[in-house]
């Protein structure tokens, strides 16, 4: 029953979407200007190519969020049988966790988390 | 507690008694599919009015109080304003990649808002994975917003997205290991099973004291974040990128973001109550029987309901209270700040559940 929900859910989510948008379509008024389709700019024409090179600092966070969402992702099954584990379970994920922490400390050291 | 799963149960074999399994299955989807589009569009209309009252009564203003009594009407003036307008697409722009980020962004957000559990038994998905699920579907939200900045092919929507991006996946993590940390509290990912948990045994945030309370903070500090919204807006920021990753949009296009941006406020504090306030869990003080009584007569949708809209209230009193940060002061509150708390919060969490020195009221 749950697998039908959530197609159910993906289904009336993109239905949602689209049908307003077709209905939008057909009452929505056109006119055509040969400025309208130009891309938004502060009252100049736009210069040069958006699709270029980017600043490298929001790379290296995404590398950073990677990493430490997969961590996340493994903490999960571990936090669920934490309790049955006791304090056997909990030393072993401390030696993951500490892992991860050095891995946070070395990055910061590095220089990783300072924007540039 | 009034338990919905009866009623549900009692339509569904009461439906299989004259017509086959399929079409009632198919029927109780086209069902289920109608309840979600209305509670979703009544939930942003309502959130949209009252961001504005609010917004006005911090900055000593009315507000909206033309169209309507007190401005009721104004919202939906706007919808039918918006369905009116032409949907412009640029010339330049990757026209497919424009076009399907607002499904992406609409799609994750009523996911991820089908998991909340509205009362007993009254929740659409519920799987054992719940928490993981709703981490997994709502992330895919920050898909649909770089494809909106990067299919425009313009300057301005392009770095509104990559600051969105990049502010979306730290804050992200900061949200993960806060439910992580009630999720070691409960010891179960299944959102029906946390709340009926908290039912039980009390509130979350009573329940596991003094690392339940920072997680609570944290996860405030980060669902504004994640909502694009409060001190953290710089991705739209209007003064220097006049309205972010969906400037390129028009009419009902641009719609669809507003809509998912105030539902994503009511997901994120739809997940708060949920974890962390007790869900539909009425409010119980032990001791006091009379009182628990009278507070057991209140359904568990207006529990839900007005602990949400109290999370709510909390995100907006935020938002407006403190001035945009820069992106840079942004991220070191995350990375340098946010996930070492939180994680050590876990390690406080673990050592709390091991040893066993949660509360339990009941």
């Amino acid at each position: 029953m749950n697998f039908t929900l959530f197609v159910t859910v993906i289904v009336t989510g993109l239905a949602f979407v689209g049908f307003v948008l077709v209905l939008a379509n057909l009452i929505a008024p056109r006119s055509f200007n040969a400025q309208k389709d130009e891309a938004f700019e502060c009252g100049i024409p736009t210069r040069g190519q958006t699709w270029m090179q980017f600043r490298v600092g929001y790379y290296l966070f995404a590398i950073l969020f990677l990493l430490f969402d997969v961590e996340t992702m493994f903490l999960f099954p571990w936090a669920v049988v934490m309790r049955s584990l006791g304090p056997a379970g909990l030393l072993s994920a401390l030696f993951f966790l500490f892992i991860l922490i050095l891995g946070l400390a070395y990055a910061w050291r590095k220089g990783a988390l300072r924007w540039q | 507690m009034f338990d919905l799963q009866t009623w549900t149960t009692a339509i569904h074999t009461w439906l299989t008694g004259f017509i086959p399994e399929w079409t009632a299955i198919l029927l109780e989807s086209v069902v289920v599919a109608l309840i979600i589009i209305t509670l979703y569009a009544v939930f942003a209309i309502a959130l949209i009015y009252l961001e504005r009252k609010i917004c006005a009564f911090f900055q000593c203003r009315i507000g909206p109080n033309r169209v309507g009594k007190w401005g009721l009407l104004q919202v939906f003036g706007d919808v039918f304003k918006m369905l009116q307008k032409e949907i412009i697409r640029m010339r330049k722009s990757d026209r497919f990649l424009h076009d399907l980020a607002p499904y992406l962004v609409v799609t994750a957000s009523m996911l991820t808002f089908a998991c909340l559990p509205w009362n007993k038994g009254g929740h659409i998905i519920d799987f054992n994975i719940g928490i993981f699920f709703m981490l997994a579907v709502s992330s895919i939200g920050v898909v649909g917003i770089l494809l909106a900045g990067l299919g425009s092919n313009s300057k301005y929507p392009m770095i509104g997205a990559m600051r969105a991006g990049a502010q979306l996946i730290s804050y992200e993590i900061s949200i993960g290991l806060t439910m992580l940390t009630m999720v070691a509290l409960t010891g179960t990912m299944q959102i029906s099973e946390i709340v009926q948990q908290q039912a039980d045994y009390g509130w979350n945030i009573v329940r596991g004291h003094l690392p339940a309370l920072i997680a609570f903070l944290v996860y405030l500090i980060a669902g504004n974040a994640e909502c694009n919204r409060g001190p953290f807006d710089l991705p739209e920021g209007e003064s220097e990128l006049t309205a972010g990753y969906h400037t390129e949009y028009s009419g009902m296009h641009f719609g669809y973001y507003y809509l998912a941006e105030y539902l994503n406020l009511f997901i994120a504090a739809g997940i708060a109550s949920t974890i962390f306030l007790g869900g539909w869990a009425p409010l119980h003080i032990a001791g006091l029987d009379g009182f628990n009584h009278i507070m057991d007569l209140i359904p568990g949708f207006f529990w839900f309901v007005g602990k949400t809209f109290f999370v709510v209230f909390l995100l907006m009193w935020e938002r407006w209270t403190f001035p945009r940060l820069r992106i840079d002061h942004i991220l070191s509150l995350e990375w340098k700040y946010l996930m070492p708390i939180s994680l050590i919060n876990l390690l406080l969490m673990a050592l709390v559940v091991v040893l066993g020195l949660g509360i339990n009221l009941n």
